[in-house]
């Protein structure tokens, strides 16, 4: 019998793509032989816009790269500037950068995993994890009035300090957490059909995770011990106490675990933060223009999708020269092509789905 | 750590001047600077761009190890007029679309690259956006 | 009691006797009578059906902690109404290069066949449209005809998401179709008879998920992976296939396989309830109403798993059903066997 492959545009227009991405598969019925990625649909020009943009101003453009860990985004380009300027920041402001980062975290990997299960074909298993992200959406709308984009962080600190209602709050949050992450392994960690679906699909070898640059959870899912927060402490992150989830075999089950582990570790940074949170100013001492001397700086951290990275350049005007934004969910995407060889349609979904990677940041 | 990496490459390339970590170098000793730096633990391309200053391009790596903290920034200078730098594809695989994202964003060309096309802008787009001689 | 029992039987008796007394010819009568027990299956199916949308939408809701359907009527009673409204009103699209007769064709196809499999359902005592001697063997071949449809969907819609959903349908459906009738096999065997009243009758006394657990299990698994439902649900396969044959369907073309796939549902129930269930039997309250009670649990049964477990992958589909669940029903045919020839030679 004469058989044909076909070709099938995954995307841009696909429930499964986490957003406006193409995957070009061909199939040898259900079996992917190779397929193409096609990105940019939501290329805004981030890194061009930036060059006419002041230093300040270029703060909320972060929050639409990860749109999904605003906080975050916002964390690395202010520390970026810091660094270029030499500003100090605050005690308490660095201590609440680490509680909003980590919080960021918990939320991320809650939209992660939800949305990877639900690939996987469980639809219940998002609407936990999203229920719980709620409860962190809350503790930030009551910090900053948004939920999504927050334009929190300050160049030299926080834009203002949190409400008094905000430490108990978070407290609860912290102790409702530890069953709600027990719930979900109940729910789907034990299940059967998902452990099938998931151990051993997709292997990432650990030679192919560091050839590809990968970084954050994908990498520590292939036995590559690596967490900006411990190989280049940034902030205050030496001061805490916790340990970097690695598994060994690269599988999407692995990928999906680490995330689920570094859950917990984030809930016992939050702790030791809370619990050495000192009084003080949000804001340090900041020049009134910001306007850095003539230089480069690249700084990195831990986001949660992995290494976010700002290189910038500065000719001492207050708009930078060049600003440069290395992307983890774009270099994460590019082992792609290489992992869904030889698996079948719905191991491609699960496969992607598990790099948990966000559009608004592969494509800049 | 650090100074031990830099006096390695010191040793074998007493030509260069290591800056704070940084390190210049011209695009002919580029390829043979990676392969020693490959060899000797940075296992991580980290990120690849470029700056369009007035004279040259300016194509930046950062590379790292997994293991170690040793980081450090390659820079490479090439001619405005015919700016080709070689790949790092054969090294690192995530050079793949890294230097593709510079090439559709720079114009810079990367030879050996087995896949050079656009990347984030449509194959129909022209010019470079982020050259500062862009209008768009 | 026995009024409220027999409701239905008397009321059927009643419209006879009219019609009977009417001066018509016996031919006419029964055809009237044909026409009336047509109407009252589509009836209850398509009540089912608008009922059955909003049970799941609400049982999905509970089971995912949010509210499900609230702003249309009380406890949003009327969402599914509303729906329908829009379904019907709704600007009907046929792809440019569809096959067009095939594809408006398979809408209505895939409810043929469970339309005619409630013909030998018997909903209580003496509420069976046509009781035929070979009941069973007549719901099983004609329930076996649904495959085509998807099929007809699938290779139709010009969509190469549509296509692979329909070989998916068609894989499925006909792999699991053997471990089903395996596993009703067990019960024939038992019985004695492929009559469905006969099988109800048996189980005045015990019902049969009792002698036949395993054949049960996998009834319902089977049952599952016939109407194409979660954690079966890959020809649809929402997250990969983009709802796969459905892909092209839309307003009412594409709410008749909604329909078709909550009759199939009650259809599916309705067998285990009578198969396993001891059909209407049950004490005190009449037994059309203790069918629909077990119908019910078998439903909020379904939707339980639906909603509970990931998609399966088509090739582990594949294996479960081929390599473990044929040679359960198989084992339980043989094991079946064995007892029901000791009983008779013993006779325990």
């Amino acid at each position: 019998m004469r058989t044909q492959e076909i070709t099938v545009n995954l995307g841009p227009q696909h429930p499964s793509t986490h957003g406006v991405f193409r995957l070009v598969i061909h199939l040898d019925g259900e079996v992917a032989t190779g397929g193409t990625s096609v990105l940019g649909y939501l290329h805004r020009g981030l890194e061009k816009l930036a060059e006419s943009r002041t230093y300040p101003q270029f703060i909320p453009y972060t929050d639409r790269l990860d749109y999904l860990a605003s906080m975050s985004n916002n964390l690395a380009y202010v520390q970026t500037v810091e660094k270029l300027m030499g500003i100090e920041v605050p005690e308490r402001a660095e201590y609440l950068r680490v509680i909003f980062a980590e919080l960021q975290r918990i939320a991320s990997h809650m939209v992660g995993v939800g949305t990877f299960v639900m690939d996987l074909g469980a639809v219940t298993a998002v609407f936990y994890p999203f229920i719980h992200r709620e409860k962190i959406l809350d503790l930030f709308s009551m910090t900053c009035g948004g939920r999504l984009t927050y334009n929190y962080m300050r160049i030299g600190g926080l834009s203002h300090d949190i409400p008094e209602e905000f430490l108990p709050k978070l407290q609860e949050f912290l102790d409702y957490m530890r069953t709600a992450l027990e719930e979900y392994h109940q729910l789907v960690t034990g299940n059967e059909i998902f452990l099938a679906r998931t151990k051993g699909v997709g292997v990432i070898t650990k030679e192919m995770a560091m050839s590809y640059g990968l970084s954050g959870p994908n990498v520590r899912a292939s036995g590559v011990c690596y967490d900006v927060r411990k190989a280049h402490p940034y902030g205050i992150y030496d001061r805490f106490n916790f340990n970097v989830p690695v598994f060994e075999s690269g599988d999407t089950f692995d990928r999906y675990m680490v995330r689920m582990i570094e859950m917990e570790e984030s809930v016992k940074i939050i702790r030791q933060a809370i619990k050495d949170l000192p009084e003080g100013p949000v804001l340090g001492k900041v020049p009134k223009l910001i306007k850095p001397p003539a230089g480069e700086v690249y700084h990195s951290i831990e986001n949660p999708k992995g290494e976010l990275g700002f290189y910038i350049v500065s000719d001492g005007s207050p708009k930078p020269y060049r600003l440069h934004i290395r992307r983890p969910s774009f270099v994460n995407l590019g082992v792609l092509e290489e992992i869904i060889k030889g698996w079948k349609v719905a191991d491609v979904i699960a496969i992607l789905a598990s790099l948990d990677i966000v559009l608004g940041e592969v494509d800049g | 750590m650090e100074n031990n990496i830099h006096a390695l490459i010191k040793d074998s390339f007493p030509e260069l001047e290591i800056q704070e970590g940084h390190l210049q170098v011209s695009p002919e000793q580029l390829a043979k600077l990676m392969d020693f730096l490959k060899e000797n633990g940075f296992a991580y391309l980290h990120d690849v761009t470029a700056v369009d200053w007035p004279q040259h391009f300016t194509v930046v790596y950062q590379v790292r190890s997994y293991e170690k903290p040793d980081k450090l920034t390659v820079k490479v200078n090439v001619a405005k007029d015919k700016p080709v730098v070689p790949s790092m594809t054969g090294l690192w695989d995530s050079a793949d679309w890294l230097e593709r994202e510079v090439y559709d964003m720079f114009g810079i060309e990367f030879t050996g690259h087995p896949n050079l096309k656009r990347i984030l802008l449509d194959e129909s787009f022209m010019g470079y956006p982020l050259r500062k001689d862009f209008i768009g | 009691m026995s009024v409220l029992d027999n409701l239905f039987v008397k009321i059927a008796a009643l419209v006879r006797t009219t019609l009977t007394g009417l001066g018509l010819g016996d031919i006419w009568v029964n055809l009237a009578m044909v026409i009336l027990y047509l109407a009252g299956i589509l009836g209850v199916m398509i009540t089912a059906a608008l009922v059955l949308v909003l049970v799941e939408r609400k049982i999905a809701g509970f089971i995912q902690l949010r509210p499900g359907p609230n702003r249309v009527g009380p406890w949003g009673s009327l969402q599914t109404v509303a729906d329908t409204i829009k379904l019907l009103t709704k600007e009907d699209i046929i792809p440019a290069c569809a096959d067009r007769k095939v594809f408006m064709l398979a809408p209505v196809l895939v409810l043929v066949p469970t339309i005619l499999a409630f013909a030998v359902i018997p909903f209580g005592k003496g509420m069976i449209a046509t009781d035929v001697n070979i009941g069973i063997f007549y719901l099983i071949a004609v329930s076996s005809l649904a495959t085509i449809p998807f099929l007809m969907a699938g290779w139709s819609s010009n969509n190469k998401y549509s296509l692979l959903g329909g070989m998916r349908a068609v894989a499925q459906m006909v792999s699991y179709e053997v471990p089903m009738v395996f596993s009703l096999l067990g019960v024939v065997m038992i019985v004695g008879s492929l009559q469905m009243s006969a099988i109800v009758e048996a189980q005045s006394k015990v019902w049969f998920v009792l002698l036949q657990p395993v054949a049960f299990l996998i009834y319902v698994i089977a049952a599952t992976a016939e109407c194409n439902r979660a954690p079966f649900d890959i020809p649809e396969g929402e997250s990969e296939l983009v709802a796969g044959v459905f892909t092209e369907y839309t307003g009412m073309k594409w709410a008749l396989f909604f329909l078709a796939e909550y009759a199939n549902l009650v259809l599916v129930s309705a067998i285990a309830t009578t198969m396993f269930l001891g059909g209407w039997h049950g004490p005190v309250l009449p037994g059309w109403f203790w069918f629909f009670i077990k119908t019910s649990i078998m439903i909020f049964f379904f939707m339980w798993m639906r909603w509970t477990f990931p998609r399966v992958r088509v090739d582990h589909l594949m294996h479960f059903g081929w390599k473990f669940l044929v040679p359960l029903s198989l084992a339980n045919i043989f094991i079946t066997g064995i007892g029901v020839y000791l009983y008779k030679t013993i006779g325990w």
